[in-house]
């Protein structure tokens, strides 16, 4: 017998009583001002953000990311963000990004109760850009923001114009704030692995 | 596998008397986070009541949901390997590996591995494993195993990773700063990431009906990890299912908060298939698994998330360290899961507990730990497996207890002998109550004469 079928008859053998699966449709937390909310936890998370007006105002506050960390190699996503000098959309091998400063990329949807963006592999061909750029910007539409995480997943599953990031073969993540670790004596350290730090902003047209 | 003592293995982390404290102190610190997480959320209660329930009915369905699994994450592209027990599981692993000839493995948190000893495993074929997880790297550097299933390193002091890394990284000698350290580190991963040939990882849930799973970290180590090498393998106990993609919500909204007291961890990634013109292969894992869920007593612990909040909780767990339970996975639920894959070998271990129900107030998805615990205590009794000394203990004082007379003289003499008997005959081998501790002076009255004498003054004013 395989390992396959012996472990599914050990698993049947044994089932305890049913037990029903519960609805999840219920009063879950809202908020009233969810963008106030996502940067009040995005702040307690060490990432950092605003909601801007106009291509002109996202591009200043960009510029002011690149002149703080001073970054050289810039890899956008976001052409009306920024230019950028690092064209993923060319690149075949993951590897060639490894000395991207600053990645500005796309978030598709934002949460208000744990800072978290969900990002995914529609518009960024290779993924890693997300998590080996020293850097990170996510830029995300001002009415793209739910409340908590059903909400996220129901959004995620029926987005407007019918994508649905689960029905082809895909990744996705939720990102909150930038990279950490507190394995050294539980001290906290931004910048494990990852991002050394990430922006958000919202964009108003 | 030696019999591991519990009470013998923690003496070594009592001995550093700072150091025991400071671990109690940093652990009972992270619960306090996880309250403040937990009372900042107003459904807190239901989410851990639906998670319970989510779990129970996924335990009752699990040969559907587990086929469910494979048919969806097959259509994806994923290919799915079943393993009845660590062997089987590595030796699967080695496959795939050698036959593609990976000599260079990152890895990034996977309690299951540890649990299957992949490591020393894959190292004696040759292949290098590099554990990604900071805290994990540490302890591998230094040939341990983790401490805690989430924060590996909690018992290693900032001290002794500053001299590790002097000698393994080259970093200024006597430095402990942990940014500079993990700053070092971070250096020395990441080309450890760039050269890899193929990423493991474990899986923190995998979803039935959509046969993706998800993996949570803080570091973004998975993430490099399954987004340079062209193989992804992901470890997977089969347990770890939910039914929907939507009870992710539930389970994300309280895994981080139970954990570390976080909103939600800083990546949550979600792998539905490989990436484009690469590998991903999931390797479904039983080994004990289902010999827990034939107990009708422990199956319960199946539900385990393994967030650690018990581990965090625990008054035994946070003054005797991880290493003093000899197993992978530590603390409470570590001494449910792993006498009943062998209750022989960790018969001390449902002892090391003080039954106070901590862990079960915390647990997000409500597992009646110390009910579970109590029970395995009896069932050690049963199997014969009791210290002798405990055995003794429990004869003599089920004889006390079963005769008035016995333990009114047995009471008698106690009390007089810890107030005159000399010290050496109160404080000796035969009572660690009293190695650390005085011993409390015994009232002048015991309560059955306090008892008759009030129902004798009593008497007059209420007639």
């Amino acid at each position: 017998m395989s390992s396959r079928d012996h472990i599914l008859r050990e698993v049947r053998r044994s089932l305890p009583a049913d037990a029903p699966l519960p609805s999840l449709d219920r009063q879950w937390t809202r908020y009233d001002d969810p963008h106030a909310q996502f940067f009040d936890v995005l702040r307690g998370v060490g990432g950092a953000g605003r909601i801007v007006t106009g291509e002109p105002q996202l591009r200043e506050e960009i510029d002011r990311v690149i002149a703080a960390i001073g970054a050289k190699q810039i890899c956008s996503v976001i052409s009306e963000a920024a230019a950028g000098n690092v064209d993923i959309a060319a690149i075949d091998d993951p590897h060639a990004l490894a000395s991207v400063d600053l990645a500005i990329l796309p978030g598709e949807l934002a949460v208000a109760e744990n800072a978290a963006v969900w990002v995914n592999a529609a518009r960024v061909r290779q993924r890693v850009a997300y998590f080996l750029s020293q850097h990170v910007i996510l830029v995300v539409p001002y009415d793209r923001i739910v409340s908590n995480m059903h909400e996220a997943y129901a959004g995620l599953q029926l987005s407007a114009d019918g994508y649905s990031p689960f029905g082809e073969t895909t990744w996705g993540t939720f990102m909150s704030g930038p990279s950490k670790t507190a394995d050294i004596e539980q001290a906290l350290v931004i910048g494990a692995h990852g991002a050394r730090s990430l922006h958000v902003f919202f964009t108003k047209p | 596998m030696p019999t591991q003592d519990h009470p013998a293995a923690a003496n070594a982390f009592v001995a550093d008397d700072a150091h025991a404290h400071w671990h109690d102190q940093a652990l009972w610190f992270i619960r306090a986070k996880r309250d403040k997480c937990a009372h900042g959320l107003a459904e807190w209660e239901e989410l851990r009541e639906l998670a319970a329930q989510i779990k129970q009915h996924t335990v009752a369905h699990l040969g559907d949901y587990l086929e469910q699994f494979e048919r969806n994450a097959t259509r994806l592209g994923a290919v799915v390997h079943w393993a009845r027990d660590a062997a089987e599981h590595n030796a699967i692993i080695l496959r795939l590996l050698q036959e593609r000839r990976v000599r260079r493995m990152v890895k990034s948190k996977s309690m299951l591995t540890e649990e299957c000893g992949l490591n020393p495993f894959l190292e004696q074929h040759g292949i290098e494993v590099t554990d990604t997880d900071l805290g994990e790297w540490i302890v591998q550097l230094r040939h341990e195993h983790p401490s805690h299933i989430v924060l590996p390193a909690i018992h290693i002091k900032k001290e002794d990773v500053g001299e590790l890394f002097h000698r393994e990284l080259g970093t200024a000698k006597g430095a402990t700063d942990p940014a500079y350290l993990t700053e070092a580190a971070r250096h020395r991963l990441r080309e450890k990431f760039l050269a890899a040939e193929a990423g493991l990882t474990g899986v923190n849930f995998g979803i039935a009906e959509t046969g993706g799973f998800v993996v949570c970290t803080n570091e973004g180590n998975s993430d490099l990890g399954t987004s340079l090498p062209p193989i992804h393998i992901a470890s997977m106990g089969i347990e770890k299912l939910v039914p929907r993609l939507d009870d992710m919500a539930v389970f994300l909204r309280l895994l981080a908060r139970s954990a570390t007291g976080q909103p939600i961890t800083a990546y949550s990634t979600h792998y539905h298939g490989p990436r484009p013109g690469c590998e991903l292969h999931i390797v479904l894992v039983d080994n004990g698994r289902t010999t827990l869920l034939a107990s009708e007593e422990f199956r319960n612990s199946l539900r385990c998330i393994r967030c650690g909040a018990c581990l965090n909780t625990c008054p035994v767990y946070r003054r005797s360290g991880g290493h003093s339970y000899g197993v992978s996975v530590a603390g409470p639920i570590g001494s449910i899961v792993n006498p009943s894959r062998d209750p022989a070998t960790h018969r001390s271990l449902p002892f090391a507990c003080t039954l106070c129900g901590s862990c079960a107030d915390v647990c997000p998805v409500k597992i009646d730990l110390p009910n579970q615990l109590l029970t395995w205590r009896q069932r050690i009794a049963e199997l014969g497996l009791l210290k002798p000394s405990k055995r003794r203990l429990m004869h003599f004082a089920g004889a006390v207890l079963s005769r008035p007379l016995l333990y009114n003289v047995a009471g008698g003499v106690g009390r007089a002998a810890l107030r005159w008997a000399p010290r050496w005959l109160v404080y000796n081998r035969f009572n660690p109550w009293g190695r650390q501790r005085e011993m409390p002076l015994p009232p002048k009255e015991t309560f059955r004469q306090w008892h008759s004498r009030q129902s004798r003054d009593d008497k007059p004013s209420s007639s």
